[in-house]
């Protein structure tokens, strides 16, 4: 087992006690709530008469089912499924004296943008939400990661989780990316190394030259997509960069109180001699922008590498890899630039943030998109929005001929009007490109970093966006 | 039935789950994720009512919207669902073992699962069993060939009995004390600590004292 790491050092922080079927009792730091998956465990507690003890500890913000047009977003929203979602929410968080960022708020927005940009979410915490992409938040150097509902149920009524200690794997990348490539094209290349299931029983704690030189938006990006490499969580230990990030938010501590709690922040960090369950070593130097050819974000290669073959792949992977060319209906042995693409989004918990969107404007800037594609910005919080139009870089968008939208999470999943139609192919800043994710079963997800993003909406097809950048050397 | 281990029939007796007897049913692929098992746009709700409907349910229809011939159609109501690599991948959505278990399913054997759906399980009291890639394969071509052999998972002791011949399993130790001793519903568990969890927050210092 790990020792000295800093998954260790915060676990026993947070340890309440040993349960009689053999796990442990966790504290919760900081509870996100949204409105998927948190209306059946207040019903529950409801039901049993059970108040939320650590109302404070819980924060709650509407993101999956909201409309992005502004003019959508009049309450009661058209969709009724929709509205008894928010209502639900609205009232279950007031009863409870939950704060709730909702529609009206100028701070709403997706749970995973929302949390780091208030402060919320501070190194050697534990976080958890009812999402999958909770794994967000380690980007902090605090131990996040998602939760079913029955789960959501036990943190309101205890402040804690019964959870299985996991093993630490090491993502050691060294050398520096190069010009045009970004934090979400590393991620894409560690989840085709290890495997979508590679980080099963796993944290990952990335460290080396390539992380420590990220900002804190593109160390987020990273976390973020753990789980898409199977790993219920992954972080990266807090630095100046960390701290520098969180001085002067709302929530993170001020002037000496800073100070103070920064001493904790180092104390929790991984010491240097810590052990580790399992170690990996990658070379970012020579990583090209990543595009995904198939039906898992594992499915990926360098834009200008051949797509596999599925004879060429272990045998395990030769039937799955057949089955998603089949659906994708990419060729093997031509590279992904030049498949034509009918929609492009930007946005999510991956990359909607103010950082995602400039790097997509400096490729728009001056360009149009092209004429086949429907171009859809979304930014991952009404902050990113309103921080971006001060800026003025939604005129970019605007003027290059993208949709600028109002936040949430919108074509990542489909659980509001943004969705593809029918075999539709999408340049996606999100993380999923599984069957049917964007809304239809046909449609065809290629993940991709922001700027790519944008390079596709130029060009109407998989572009490598080093080909249209003047890029800083 | 999922429990012959109750003394009463009442209280946590009646939420041990010891055993799981009935009849397989097979879902082939590896990485089969929670949009898969139920699509977003079911996910609408503020209740599990229907969600037995949402089970499977792009795959199981055909362009036409017309019943296919997916295992959830052609398998109504077997109980022991036999799957491959990394089930239930994807979206922390408990809705996804929901849907599985409204339509049926008691227990899932499978090669391996996602984290959070195993989890996912456990709170609903369904045993996630694994085993290696041939005993899967074994068992998923015995039930397409005898759909309406029975088949027994012991969670005791960890084994799967099918075609007069019992095979090793893995049930995950937490998971499987959770569900021999009745405690996988841990609200009650977790606030019977109350003291020890206000004296850790007391402890952290960016818990507020109260």
């Amino acid at each position: 087992m790990s020792e000295g790491t800093l998954y260790d050092t915060v676990w026993d922080r947070h340890k309440v006690a040993d349960l009689p079927n053999g796990q442990d009792q966790l504290f919760i730091g900081l509870h996100l709530i949204h409105e998927v998956t948190s209306p059946q465990p207040f019903s529950e507690l409801r039901e049993r008469g059970i108040e939320v003890p650590y109302p404070e500890r819980n924060v709650a913000t509407v993101d999956h089912i909201v409309p992005t047009r502004p003019e959508g977003r009049e309450r009661p929203l058209a969709d009724e499924s929709a509205e008894g979602m928010l209502t639900a929410l609205e009232r279950n968080t007031g009863e409870s004296g939950i704060q709730f960022y909702g529609l009206d708020s100028e701070k709403q927005g997706i749970t995973h943008v929302v949390a780091p940009e208030l402060g919320l979410t501070q190194p050697g915490m534990t976080v958890v939400c009812g999402d999958s992409h909770t794994a967000t938040h380690g980007a902090f150097g605090a131990i996040a990661f998602g939760i079913g509902t029955s789960q959501v149920r036990d943190v309101l009524a205890s402040q804690c989780v019964a959870a299985d200690k996991a093993d630490v794997r090491r993502v050691e990348v060294d050398g520096r990316l190069g010009p045009g490539v970004h934090s979400k094209d590393l991620i894409l290349k560690i989840i085709a190394e290890l495997g979508v299931d590679g980080g099963v029983g796993y944290v990952y704690e990335y460290g080396g030259e390539a992380i420590r030189d990220l900002s804190m938006e593109e160390r987020l990006a990273v976390c973020n997509m753990s789980i898409e490499g199977g790993a219920r969580a992954g972080y990266i230990n807090p630095d100046e960069t960390t701290y520098e990030f969180l001085r002067g938010r709302e929530f993170a501590p001020e002037g000496e109180a800073f100070e103070e709690r920064k001493a904790y922040w180092e104390s929790i960090k991984s010491d240097d001699d810590a052990e580790y369950d399992d170690v990996v070593n990658l070379d970012a130097s020579d990583l090209e922008p990543m595009v995904t050819w198939g039906t898992t974000p594992g499915q990926a290669v360098g834009v200008s590498d051949p797509v596999p073959a599925p004879a060429d792949l272990p045998e395990g992977k030769r039937e799955a890899a057949r089955t998603a060319q089949d659906h994708t209906g990419v060729e093997p042995g031509e590279p992904m630039a030049g498949y034509d693409i009918d929609v492009a989004f930007l946005g999510t918990c991956t990359n909607g943030r103010v950082s995602d969107f400039r790097e997509a404007a400096a490729v728009l800037e001056g360009r149009e998109v092209h004429d086949d594609v429907r171009a859809l910005a979304v930014p991952g919080s009404q902050t990113v929005k309103s921080k971006l139009e001060a800026e003025g870089v939604d005129e970019t968008f605007r003027e290059a001929g993208f949709d600028w939208r109002e936040a949430g999470c919108s074509m990542c999943l489909a659980m509001n009007d943004d969705s593809l139609e029918g075999d539709e192919r999408c340049a996606s800043s999100s993380n999923r490109n599984y069957v049917g994710r964007q809304g239809s079963k046909d449609g065809r997800t290629v993940l991709m970093s922001p700027a790519m993003v944008a390079a596709a909406a130029v060009e109407g097809e998989v572009t490598d966006v080093r080909d249209l950048t003047e890029v800083d050397a | 039935m999922s429990d012959d281990g109750g003394d009463d029939g009442v209280g946590v007796e009646e939420m041990k789950v010891r055993r799981v007897a009935g009849t397989g049913v097979p879902v082939r692929g590896d990485d089969i994720d929670t949009d898969q098992i139920i699509p977003a746009r079911f996910l609408k709700t503020t209740t599990w009512e229907g969600m037995d409907q949402y089970a499977f349910y792009d795959a199981r229809r055909d362009d036409d919207g017309e019943l296919n011939d997916h295992p959830f159609n052609e398998y109504r109501g077997a109980n022991v669902l036999v799957v491959n690599d990394n089930f239930g991948c994807g979206s922390s959505r408990e809705h996804a073992p929901r849907a599985l278990a409204r339509w049926g399913v008691e227990a899932i054997v499978g090669e391996s699962f996602a984290e959070i759906f195993a989890d996912n399980c456990k709170s609903l009291g369904i045993p996630a069993a694994t085993t290696d890639p041939e005993t899967v394969a074994e068992l998923q071509d015995f039930i397409e060939a005898n759909p309406e052999a029975g088949i027994e998972l012991d969670v005791v002791g960890e084994t799967v009995t099918y075609d007069g011949k019992t095979v090793d399993v893995d049930i995950d130790e937490a998971m499987r004390g959770a569900l021999v001793q009745g405690i996988w519903d841990t609200v009650a568990l977790l606030r019977s600590n109350m003291d020890a969890i206000d004296g850790t927050a007391a402890d952290l210092p960016y818990v507020e004292s109260r």
